[in-house]
């Protein structure tokens, strides 16, 4: 085995894993214990090949490339750079912390579950990993599929609105970015994502970008947002706004920004403004919310804008930090997810206004929630305040008034989370919190545990991906110019 | 006084001689067989003769790398014809296996003894309409054409009614006789208008006349190319020639519906490709811009009228009409690259289309009423294989990537971008948008609505989903094959396209 079919690896093990549990008629029990050995091992796989990575190396690494049609000149083209790594191992951590809570509540129908589940990570890898624009859009697409099966079934009352509404939105954008891909392709004369040249063309551009922007999401392209993340099970609303949202900021920096240079700085101004917008509506919609989950939903706007905002910076400090962000914010909002889910299963309901004073007696679950809420708030020292500040401190450079919005924003998210901190741990205790309700369990804190572990790592060394997302000693600005060549 | 007899390529009309040949034997079956053993035997003569036929075909495949016509330009022995007829086989032996356990044209009214009386004839229904469109996909001028055409109808027309005990199949039947003859009869009259203009009907030979006599844009040549764009039209139900399909898709027995949506459409749109670039290359500007527009409405018609349906055969068969438009976007380019993408999205296609109408079949006789969205509720979780067919099915309609239905989209729009109608890719992106409404209504009726409201009222009183449904392992195994060949398509898409490409070496573009 050479190592880069550790690429490919990490896309068909749970691609293979989801067929297997499909397969064979194991219990619940069993299938569960499989799904999340396999997520296991996948980040295995993934730990693996980052130190197989070389990040002073420039361009495409772990690469495999075979033929798949070759009359149009598409291929199966697979490897990843400095920030895809990071992607992918965000992905496959918060998959497996995810299927573990599957498993840990028991979710019924298990073989269906955790297959769906295991594809959608397989899907996810590939989306970070896909090297060609069809191959890139058809992973793009089949992380739908099982998204939409897996809020449709395990999902809360109002599913089917949510789901329809959902998948109508993203495929929407996404059908336009089909369009701009095989214009472009057959324009170019290539599909492979590393050899195509830079276009001029503005509406292909705009093309690529709606299917981001919606899957982002920035504003106005949210709205089948919040009743996604209020209807999934709380591991799945974890995986799309931790994972899948990220796949449509990663399409930015990986497609529309290097492959279109002239409307990235034509449609700079409106893609900013929108990210803008989304940082603060987001913010502001956030600290309204009723409930637990409204919180993180909106938090996810907000945070998709600022991402979006260090991105179309086109400064070095700008991309560096949107790269640490979305890391950062994607185990952010798993674990937060995940413990909504908690309280959820605890309280069944996430409304603040029947919550509260969990704090007293669930010391665990107190702990936790204040840590990822310091974290979330970018308080100095964490890993949020050093992407956050990265992002500020690039858009900064291109005018100072983008930077005093982020800024704005950031005293927003204090402001929200530490609503969300007290109107669940403490004030008044909720009419739905019983005094029974327990701590945070075992099997609960070995999947949050992790996740916060790791956030912490990355408050201790945000330079890890900060600076070894673009090759060491190439500016990022020039990795992009040079479309990452 | 000698009479001169052309030479004939026997080897050529193999797979149609082996195809009638089976015809015969098993309508013998019917009277030669003892009733007890009919039904297998027909089956079986259907299955070897499917089987026999797509070997033929097969060969002919490998052995006609140059085509030409035969017997005196009527047929064209080459591998657009030879790919065809391989397809239709497939389709034809997975409807065998469809039939086997629950023939139409069986009588649940008569005595227990005497239900399967007439089975054999369907079998023989079957084999000789595919002998038809395998005539029909090989004809090289145009009374070929109609009278194959005919051969095929007529069989599909019996097939329609054949379950006379059903409510609907006769209707069914003639309604399809109705408007396929007013089709035919266009087709015909269109024929001889062309006649009229050029003075032949070889397809090769009218190209040749336009040429000769500058005949480009003549009045006369011009009405009856469009007289046979729409006899061909009403054959591969594409707007505004389908309003018999909804009606005769959900009226027929639901394995005949299986059949016509698949081998209908490939025979239909792979002759029409051909005719329109072998006869009519002079007046392409016509024809590209004619089926631009009829893809444009099959587009429209199809998807938005299959948002308000509820009974899901319906809505397939509405599905098939804005079928029939992405791949006439493909024969409205043009040219080979469209070729190409006609002949690889026909593959999938009818995997999918068989394999959705065949999952339709088993819902139907589990519970003996029409399948609507409502009595649906359930049926993924109670037959998980099925469900998980018919999700890839639906989601590879959708163009989602689950299957080669991905990739033919992806094919067409690059012939129509290549065309130069961006515009046209627009239309197909924005139908496909609206088409996951529907295609998704039906996986969430599968999955997400709880079964135990389900109640359904037959003639044998009322009947509870769920349970345990006859164990059908031919119908498992027809759907297994249909899902085999949709998945299969979207991995080894090059290997298709070579064949298609082959096969379009010999249209003239």
């Amino acid at each position: 085995m050479t190592v880069a079919a550790l690429t490919s690896i990490l896309i068909w093990l749970p691609i293979g894993g989801a067929l297997v549990v499909w397969l064979l008629p194991l219990s619940r029990y069993a299938t569960g214990s499989l799904a999340v050995l396999v997520s296991l091992v996948e980040v295995g796989f993934w730990i693996e090949q980052a130190s197989r990575f070389d990040f002073s190396r420039s361009g495409l690494q772990l690469s495999e490339k075979t033929g798949w049609i070759s009359d149009l000149h598409v291929s199966y083209h697979v490897g990843v750079y400095g920030f895809s790594l990071w992607l992918v191992g965000l992905t496959v951590v918060a998959m497996a912390a995810c299927i573990g809570y599957g498993f840990w509540v028991g979710r019924d129908r298990a073989r269906a579950y955790f297959g769906l589940m295991l594809l959608l990570t397989g899907a996810t890898v590939g989306v970070f990993e896909a090297q060609d624009l069809l191959l890139f859009y058809a992973f793009f697409e089949a992380m739908l599929i099982p998204l939409y099966i897996l809020i449709g079934v395990w999902g809360g009352p109002k599913r089917l609105d949510a789901t329809i509404k959902f998948v109508i939105y993203t495929m929407a954008g996404s059908l336009l970015m089909l369009a701009a891909i095989v214009v472009y392709g057959l324009q170019v004369g290539t599909f492979d994502l590393v050899s195509s040249p830079a276009s001029a063309s503005r509406w292909l551009f705009l093309g690529f970008m709606v299917a981001f922007v919606i899957k982002a999401p920035l504003f106005p392209f949210h709205g089948w947002l919040p009743d996604a993340y209020r209807q999934a099970p709380p591991e799945v609303a974890a995986v799309l706004s931790g994972v899948i949202a990220k796949a449509g900021l990663y399409g930015m920096l990986r497609i529309a920004i290097p492959k279109f240079p002239d409307p990235t700085s034509f449609y700079r101004t409106p893609v900013l403004a929108l990210a803008a917008a989304a940082l603060i509506y987001g913010s502001l919609l956030a600290f309204r919310s009723p409930d637990f989950r409204g919180v993180v939903a909106y938090s996810s706007l907000a945070q998709s804008g600022l991402i979006a905002l260090g991105l179309f910076a086109g400064r070095d400090l700008g991309f560096d930090g949107a790269v640490l962000q979305m890391v950062a914010h994607g185990l952010v909002s798993t674990s937060l997810f995940l413990i909504a889910g908690t309280i959820e299963r605890r309280t069944t309901t996430g409304e603040f206004r029947l919550l509260g004073g969990m704090a007293r007696g669930r010391p665990a679950l107190a702990t936790l929630l204040l840590t990822i809420g310091v974290i979330s708030l970018a308080v100095p020292g964490s890993a949020s305040f050093a992407g956050e500040f990265l992002i500020l401190a690039g858009v900064f450079q291109r005018a100072w008034w983008w930077s005093a919005i982020g800024a704005g924003a950031i005293v927003l998210a204090a402001m929200y989370m530490l609503r969300l901190i007290s109107a669940a741990l403490h004030e008044a205790r909720g009419s739905t919190v019983d005094d029974a309700a327990l701590d945070l369990r075992p099997g609960e804190l070995a999947l949050v545990v992790p996740l916060v572990g790791v956030l912490l790592a990355l408050s201790a060394w945000p330079a890890g991906i900060s600076h070894h997302s673009f090759p060491i000693g190439k500016a990022p600005t020039a990795a992009v110019r040079s479309q990452f060549r | 006084m000698s009479i001169h007899t052309p030479h004939v390529d026997w080897f050529a009309l193999g797979p149609i001689f082996v195809l009638i040949g089976a015809s015969f034997v098993a309508l013998l079956c019917a009277v030669l067989v003892p009733r007890a053993a009919r039904r297998v035997a027909a089956a079986t003569v259907s299955g070897l003769g499917f089987a026999g036929g797509m070997a033929l075909a097969i060969w002919l495949y490998v052995d006609s790398a140059s085509g030409h016509t035969i017997a005196v330009g009527t047929f064209y022995r080459d591998r657009w014809t030879a790919l065809g007829q391989v397809i239709l086989c497939a389709i034809g032996a997975a409807t065998t296996l469809l039939a086997v356990e629950h023939v139409p044209g069986w009588r649940r009214s008569a005595s227990l003894d005497r239900r399967d009386d007439h089975v054999a004839e369907f079998f023989a229904l079957l084999l000789a309409s595919a002998a038809g469109m395998a005539f029909f996909v090989a004809a090289a001028n145009l009374m070929v054409l109609f009278l194959s055409l005919e051969w095929f109808s007529i069989a599909l027309y019996v097939m329609c009614a054949i379950d006379y005990d059903l409510e609907g199949a006769l209707e069914a039947g003639l309604k399809y006789l109705i408007v396929g003859s007013f089709g035919s009869a266009a087709l015909l009259f269109g024929s001889a208008l062309v006649y009229g203009a050029t003075g032949t009907v070889s397809f090769h030979g009218i190209a040749a006349a336009v040429a000769a006599h500058g005949l480009t844009g003549d009045w006369f040549l011009a009405l009856g190319l469009a007289l046979i764009v729409a006899g061909l039209g009403f054959k591969m139900s594409a707007a505004p020639f389908h309003m018999w399909t909804p009606d005769v898709y959900e009226g027929a027995p639901t394995t005949v519906t299986a059949f016509m949506s698949s081998a209908t459409k490939v025979a239909a749109l792979l002759l029409t490709l051909r005719v329109m670039n072998s006869a009519f290359p002079h007046d392409s500007h016509l024809w590209t811009w004619g089926f631009a527009g009829i893809a444009t409405a099959s587009l429209v018609v199809g998807n938005l009228a299959a948002l308000v349906q509820t009974d899901v055969k319906r809505i397939l068969a509405y599905s098939s009409i804005s079928h029939a438009g992405f791949m006439l976007i493909a024969v409205s380019a043009g040219s080979a690259l469209g070729a190409r993408a006609l002949m690889y999205y026909l593959i999938p296609y009818s995997a999918m289309a068989f394999g959705s109408f065949a999952v339709v079949a088993a819902r139907e006789r589990e519970l003996g009423v029409p399948v609507t969205l409502d009595n649906l509720a359930g049926f993924g979780w109670e037959r998980p294989f099925l469900g998980v067919a018919m999700w890839f099915f639906l989601f590879g309609f959708a163009g989602l990537p689950l299957g080669g239905g991905f990739v033919g989209k992806f094919y067409v729009f690059a012939a129509a971008y290549r065309h130069g109608w961006v515009w046209l890719v627009i239309v197909g992106v924005l139908a496909t948008l609206v088409s996951l409404y529907y295609y998704l209504g039906v996986v969430r009726a599968m999955y997400m609505r709880p079964s135990e409201e389900l109640r359904v009222r037959t003639e044998q009183g009322v009947v509870v989903s769920g349970g345990a449904p006859a164990r059908e392992t031919l119908l498992h195994l027809a759907v297994g094959a249909a899902l085999v060949v949709s998945l299969g398509s979207l991995i080894a898409v090059q290997p298709l396209i070579d064949l298609a490409r082959h096969a379009a070496t010999s249209i003239p573009f």
